[in-house]
């Protein structure tokens, strides 16, 4: 118990600062990507959905490693688009913590693709009907009825996507590698402490981001269920 | 107040064909479940696009295939009723009645007020619509439509998810709402009794089909085609060969029916509505038909009996009796004959 306490008052907290900043701001972008992304493929037709859908769901059942490597090949400073981006903007994505947030939101986004598509599928497309009718102009109606009207499974698509975008680590270790204080996520600082032997401070990580998940998940079914009025039981 | 509407369309089962031009205010088009009806309604809205055709309301043309016009639904100024209403769940009733309209905020708020005042809202301005009654969300969907001023109100079935006496209820209710309105009003039904309380101009439409337009009370009272004639509610269609003008034979009964009036030239078949036979015991008239014994089915103010014609047992025979008859039956038994009153047979045509 000392040995936690002792852990505990020396841990480098980095990690935890570095994961959370990382969750919110892939989740932010994956958030209005996703929608936007759900949102053109709703009026897609039917053949050209299936092409697309693939295409933005696949980094959600490739590998993370396999899309590591598609983001180092891509943004590499030894590449032609790693190069246009550092010479243009001055921006490095490998090795920096921009390329955590890559990496996250490359993984995370069609957990908020696909929960907001689903979502806006159970949407009654009377409503979207009716504000054509009433003048209402597409952008009004997607954002003031469709939008709200899909309010939960986009609520907890976001939710999901931070999570996801949080823990990620087979992307971001590939992309961003391992830099503690810079792109040193808990996944990484887990993975690399027990190589280290230190079992006690990877349990200490672990606990802390079983917390996270756990109150992320309970605080999530809590919105929901307030949002439906009737629970359904079984 | 000219609607014109001339569309074709194809669907999955079958095509749709409108041809419907009046200058009636109030016009209903009556059809079985799946046979074009929403969808010519929402070509009007411009929700969904025909094939080719035209349609012009009022002369301002709202789709023209041959002269490539197909205006978007936010500018036809046409209101849709929705079956569901679908009200917008997530706003309150106020905010669902202003948010259509473009004007600022203070004369939009006039506007709402004014629609919530007009259509008996008054307290429920910040209700959300799952907090209503039935005929509360009908009224919002109403005045929701009617504060953008349309020229043409759109109703899709709006009474056919409701119970018996929330029907009649608001059938009534949205008739008196509607009655002050100078627009023209299109009713889609599949329930003759709303078109026949509803509309002046009736188009039946069967599989897609226009098969007749014309004044409802005419419709009904002389459907001129069989398709027409069932849906208008007639139970026994059954086909006859013409001899003379005041003669006809209905072989499937057995019989022939002679008539005052004079048999058109074209027909091929001849309705009776269930109400029209007069029961007749022991000796045979002319005009009658010989029933034997089928089933029957009691309502609470109406006895609907199933005979069948003795010539042809295949042939069924629908005969609605009102409870005031029911004693006379109770007493002498199921008649030997029905009688077909000569003058309230439709002659049809089978198209």
């Amino acid at each position: 118990m000392n040995e936690i306490v002792e852990i505990l008052k020396n841990l480098d907290w980095s990690p935890f600062y570095i994961s959370i900043k990382t969750g919110i701001a892939a989740t932010i972008v994956s958030f209005f990507l996703g929608i936007f992304a759900a949102q053109k493929i709703m009026g897609a037709t039917s053949r050209l959905k299936a092409v697309l859908d693939g295409i933005l769901t696949l980094p959600l059942v490739l590998p993370p490693t396999v899309a590591g490597f598609f983001l180092l090949l891509i943004f590499s400073k030894r590449r032609p688009f790693g190069i246009f981006l550092f010479q243009t903007f001055g921006i490095k994505v490998v090795q920096t913590w921009l390329g955590c947030v890559v990496a996250a939101t490359v993984i995370a986004f069609p957990l908020m693709y696909r929960n907001a598509r689903a979502a806006f599928e159970q949407v009654d497309v009377n409503l979207i009907y009716a504000g054509r009718t009433l003048g209402m102009s597409e952008m009004a109606i997607f954002w003031k009825i469709v939008v709200p009207a899909a309010g939960p499974g986009i609520f907890s698509g976001t939710i999901l996507t931070f999570a996801r975008a949080m823990g990620e680590y087979g992307a971001t270790s590939m992309l961003a590698g391992n830099i503690p204080g810079k792109t040193g996520t808990i996944s990484q600082r887990i993975a690399m402490v027990i190589q280290d032997g230190n079992y006690l401070t990877a349990g200490v990580w672990v606990a802390i981001v079983l917390v996270i998940a756990f109150l992320l998940v309970f605080f999530m079914n809590v919105i929901a269920s307030k949002k439906m009025k009737q629970q359904k039981k079984w | 107040m000219p609607i014109v509407c001339n569309i074709h369309k194809k669907l999955k089962n079958f095509e749709l064909n409108v041809n419907l031009s009046s200058n009636s205010r109030r016009i209903g088009i009556l059809g079985a479940s799946g046979c074009g009806k929403s969808m010519t309604l929402r070509s009007i809205a411009g929700i969904k696009i025909p094939d080719d055709g035209e349609i012009i309301v009022d002369g301002k043309t709202l789709y023209h295939s041959k002269e490539k016009i197909n205006q978007k639904p936010q500018k036809r100024n046409v209101g849709y009723l929705f079956q569901n209403y679908a009200l917008f769940p997530n706003m309150t009733v106020e905010k669902n009645i202003g948010i259509g309209l473009r004007k600022k905020e203070k004369d939009k708020k006039q506007v709402v007020d004014a629609m919530i005042k007009k259509f008996q809202l008054t307290g429920l301005e910040k209700r959300l619509p799952g907090e209503l009654s039935g005929g509360q969300q009908q009224r919002v969907a109403l005045a929701r439509i009617m504060a953008y001023e349309p020229d043409v109100i759109l109703l899709d079935e709006p009474f056919s998810a409701l119970d018996m006496f929330l029907k009649d209820q608001l059938q009534q209710e949205m008739l008196e709402m509607l009655a002050d309105y100078q627009g023209t009003v299109i009713l889609v039904s599949h329930s003759r009794d709303e078109i026949y309380r509803f509309s002046d101009e009736l188009l039946i439409l069967d599989q897609g089909k226009t098969i007749c337009q014309g004044k409802t009370k005419e419709i009904f009272e002389n459907p001129q085609w069989k398709t027409a004639a069932r849906l208008t509610g007639c139970k026994n269609l059954i086909e006859a060969i013409r001899i003379d003008d005041h003669c006809l034979e209905i072989p499937g009964w057995g019989m022939t029916l002679k008539t005052r009036k004079k048999i058109p030239k074209e027909i091929n078949c001849v309705g009776i509505r269930a109400h029209d036979f007069i029961p007749i015991w022991g000796q045979e008239k002319e005009n009658c038909v010989r029933v034997i014994k089928g089933s029957m089915a009691e309502l609470p103010f109406e006895k609907k009996f199933f005979l069948k014609s003795e010539k042809n047992p295949q042939e069924m025979i629908c005969w609605f009796v009102q409870r005031n008859f029911w004693d006379i039956i109770e007493e002498k038994g199921l008649p030997d004959y029905l009688e077909i009153p000569e003058e309230k047979v439709l002659f049809l045509q089978s198209s």
